[in-house]
């Protein structure tokens, strides 16, 4: 067949087919960076604080009482202030660089406590939020960004893993670890205290990775009980979604062959039921889901980050108004849930712990310089050994000769 | 002549490159607007327009995979690793697609593509911000490795680098970003992209070094100066090939080298040069030729990083050393 010919076949039969719309939809631009997360959004309390119903997740906020309310206020409280604390610190010295979740506690906060103790989650370095539900102690996260180790923790006390600074690579960790989770039949028995699943977490930036399409993959075609739990704060440093996507982050999932679901990540209940919503499926046997909580990063990306070199500061201000604690409290406040008397001792709480914090991190030790050596290999390593007691020769010949 | 750091010498370099080839386009993350997390490509996108500085998607096999392609339709793409520790994820197209192409092809196709990447410890970072890969990429053939280690390369290295029509891994010493000194960018390269330089003359022991480690060679030279001992100094610039010539001139000299690098020692550049000199230079060495580099672990949280990396008293324990012989 000539070229005239497949062009014009194509072109005839093409003509009668196209489907204007969904033409239009694909060569759409990208929803802009000032949305507001478009219809799909699931959204259970508006930025004003109002109570608003969803036919999929009214039920899974249902029984959450006056009680539990307060607890998500407090939390969200609570982190916010630690992060603040935290960049005050960098900015003091104390620590090299942070990096604020400011803007996302109720992302955080929200998926975090629809988590169960069994279950695991696989953080990338901005998920504060999330480690503070799971009981890490701050100060640990603390010390990978004053530079005393790189993390520290042990991952399975908390089943709260390591930061991972390398975009993207705990998809695949979480991934894998769901596998195992499958493999030892801790998913689908009905089991409350044994049914496990994961969420992995990760920013709208890192979606672009190889790592996270092949985690989509691989979570697929095992059905894996994983849960990817992307922040889309809108920025990746600072490139905004239009520089990774032309489709809502959350469409992606359908072409890996599992449900997405776009939530509004200012909304700490709506997040909350649609991640626990999602973990429920995972930990039953439903196999995986993407959640794109659509927030924003209200910060600069790291104290190193500049923001003002390209984004406007009206986008800021729009996003002020979606505030998740805001919002929260006028729903407590409108419905005499809490008053302020609540509020005030949780504001004297949140300066408590960040007076902890700021202590603990001021009296965190530098490092042993011998201790760089340790914990390279399980087995001892001649190479190792060797250059141990080279480095203590030599450091112990400079202290004799000063 | 004008005096420019080391970043700004490889963003005028970058500007002239593009000035005089419309092919030349640069993609990285954040290297648009933002101009780099370094900015080094400050003002370049505002100038040339979004098609030649393309802010990619946070993606470097992706950044790496377009750029074989785009090469091979005629553009020659510079590529901005972020940081050292964010090349792993473009490993496999620049060791297994980048470095093989031309042999594969038999020569039908080249790959002028250059991929920048800022390295190197000491600038207080987090993990995967501080290392020192060169010698992964050395190590593989069909690549060319240089490391830029003053404003004067920075300015000439970069150019030649993007004129060249191999694929190069350029080296930026991150923690020098902000040396300064004198170029003359009106002038001519006094260097080809491959050559050594010796920075320093000196009679009793030659130092060998190459990107970060320059300046601390310089300074431990000087030190030794202090003390009547001659060190003369040698910027290889080119991690491969080695300029092998200029180096063994200087041993055949002094008679003792000590190599350094912030790069764990096993495996890694020092070994090579150390054999080769071994082997070309036996008869004229007094000494053997000693390594100073990194331990041979990852590179630990900053607040020890001035225990891994080899510094001035490190690098003179090391002449002393070779002295000693
Ligand atoms: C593989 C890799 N490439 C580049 C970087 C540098 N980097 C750190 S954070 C970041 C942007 C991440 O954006 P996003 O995934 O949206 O997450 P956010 O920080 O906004 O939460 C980049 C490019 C990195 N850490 N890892």
């Amino acid at each position: 067949m000539s070229d005239i010919d497949v062009a014009s076949s194509a072109g005839a039969e093409g003509t009668e087919h196209i489907d204007e719309a969904a033409v239009a939809a694909l060569t759409a631009p990208v929803p802009e960076t000032i949305g507001d997360g478009g219809p799909e959004l699931v959204q259970l309390l508006t930025p004003e604080g109002e109570r608003v119903d969803h036919p999929d997740y009214s039920a899974y906020v249902a029984d959450l009482d006056a009680d539990d309310l307060r607890g998500f206020y407090r939390d969200l409280v609570l982190v916010r202030r630690v992060d603040a604390e935290a960049t005050a610190l960098q900015r003091q010295g104390e620590l090299g660089i942070w990096a604020s979740l400011l803007g996302q506690e109720a992302a955080q906060v929200g998926s975090g406590r629809a988590l169960r103790p069994q279950d695991y989650a696989f953080p990338t370095y901005r998920e504060h939020g999330v480690a503070w539900c799971r009981g890490v102690n701050p100060l640990n996260l603390l010390g990978l960004f004053r530079g005393v180790n790189h993390g520290g923790w042990d991952p399975d006390e908390k089943n709260f893993h390591l930061y991972t600074i390398v975009i993207g690579a705990q998809t695949l960790h979480a991934t894998g670890y769901a596998m195992g989770i499958q493999r030892d039949g801790a998913v689908g028995t009905g089991d409350a205290d044994r049914d496990a699943a994961v969420v992995a977490y990760f920013g709208d930036g890192a979606t672009s990775q190889g790592d996270v399409n092949e985690a989509f993959v691989y979570a697929a075609v095992n059905n894996a009980p994983v849960v990817f739990f992307c922040q889309n704060n809108q920025w990746a440093i600072s490139e905004p979604n239009d520089r990774q996507t032309r489709i809502p982050l959350y469409q992606r999932a359908r072409g890996f062959g599992f449900p997405g679901v776009r939530v509004d990540g200012n909304d700490v209940l709506a997040v909350y039921a649609v991640t626990k919503a999602a973990m429920d499926a995972a930990r039953s046997g439903q196999g995986p889901m993407l959640i794109e909580a659509f927030t924003y990063r209200m910060g600069a990306h790291t104290t190193s980050d500049d923001p003002t070199k390209y984004r406007v500061s009206a986008e800021v201000e729009v996003w002020k108004h979606r505030d998740p604690i805001a919002r929260l409290k006028a729903y407590l406040t409108a419905h005499a849930m809490a008053d302020t008397e609540f509020f005030d001792a949780v504001d004297r709480e949140a300066d408590e712990l960040a007076a902890t914090v700021r202590e603990g991190c001021l009296s965190m030790p530098d490092p042993e310089p011998l201790s760089m050596f340790d914990h390279i290999y399980v087995e001892k390593h001649p190479v190792v050994e060797a250059e141990r007691a080279e480095f203590a020769a030599y450091h112990a010949s400079f202290e004799g000769g000063h | 002549m004008s005096t420019l750091t080391i970043a700004k010498g490889i963003n005028n370099g970058l500007r002239r490159s593009m000035e005089r080839d419309d092919k030349v386009i640069l993609m990285g993350e954040d290297i648009g607007k933002l101009g780099g997390v370094f900015r080094v490509t400050d003002g370049l996108q505002k100038d040339f327009g979004e098609d030649r500085v393309i802010d990619t998607p946070l993606a470097e096999s992706g950044i790496i995979g377009t750029a074989v392609g785009l090469a091979l339709r005629g553009y020659r793409p510079v590529c901005e690793m972020q940081f050292d520790g964010f090349v792993y994820p473009a490993f496999d197209q620049i060791v297994s697609q980048v470095a093989k192409m031309r042999a594969r092809s038999l020569g039908a196709v080249k790959l002028p593509i250059v991929i920048r990447i800022p390295v190197g410890g000491g600038i207080g970072a987090v993990e995967h911000h501080s290392e020192s890969n060169e010698a992964y990429f050395a190590h593989t053939a069909g690549l060319r490795v240089v490391a830029c280690a003053n404003p004067e390369d920075a300015y000439w290295m970069i150019q030649q680098a993007i004129e060249t029509d191999d694929p190069v891994v350029f080296y930026e010493p991150k923690r020098r970003y902000w040396d300064k000194g004198e170029v003359d960018e009106d002038g001519a390269p006094r260097l080809g992209l491959y050559d050594a330089r010796v920075a320093r003359e000196g009679e009793h022991v030659t130092l060998a070094t190459y990107g970060p480690m320059v300046r601390v060679a310089l300074e431990a030279a000087q030190a030794a100066a202090e003390e009547g001992k001659s060190i003369e100094v040698v910027d290889l610039r080119s991690l491969s090939p080695l300029d092998m010539d200029t180096l063994a001139a200087s041993v055949e000299k002094t008679g003792r080298l000590v190599v350094t690098h912030e790069a764990s020692t096993f495996l890694g550049m020092g070994a090579e040069v150390a054999a080769e000199i071994t082997q070309r230079c036996f008869y004229h060495l007094e000494a053997p030729v000693l390594r100073v580099g990194g331990y041979n672990l990852p590179y630990p949280p900053s607040k020890l990083e001035e225990d891994f990396l080899p510094d001035l008293d490190r690098v003179l324990d090391g002449v002393d050393r070779a002295l000693a012989y």
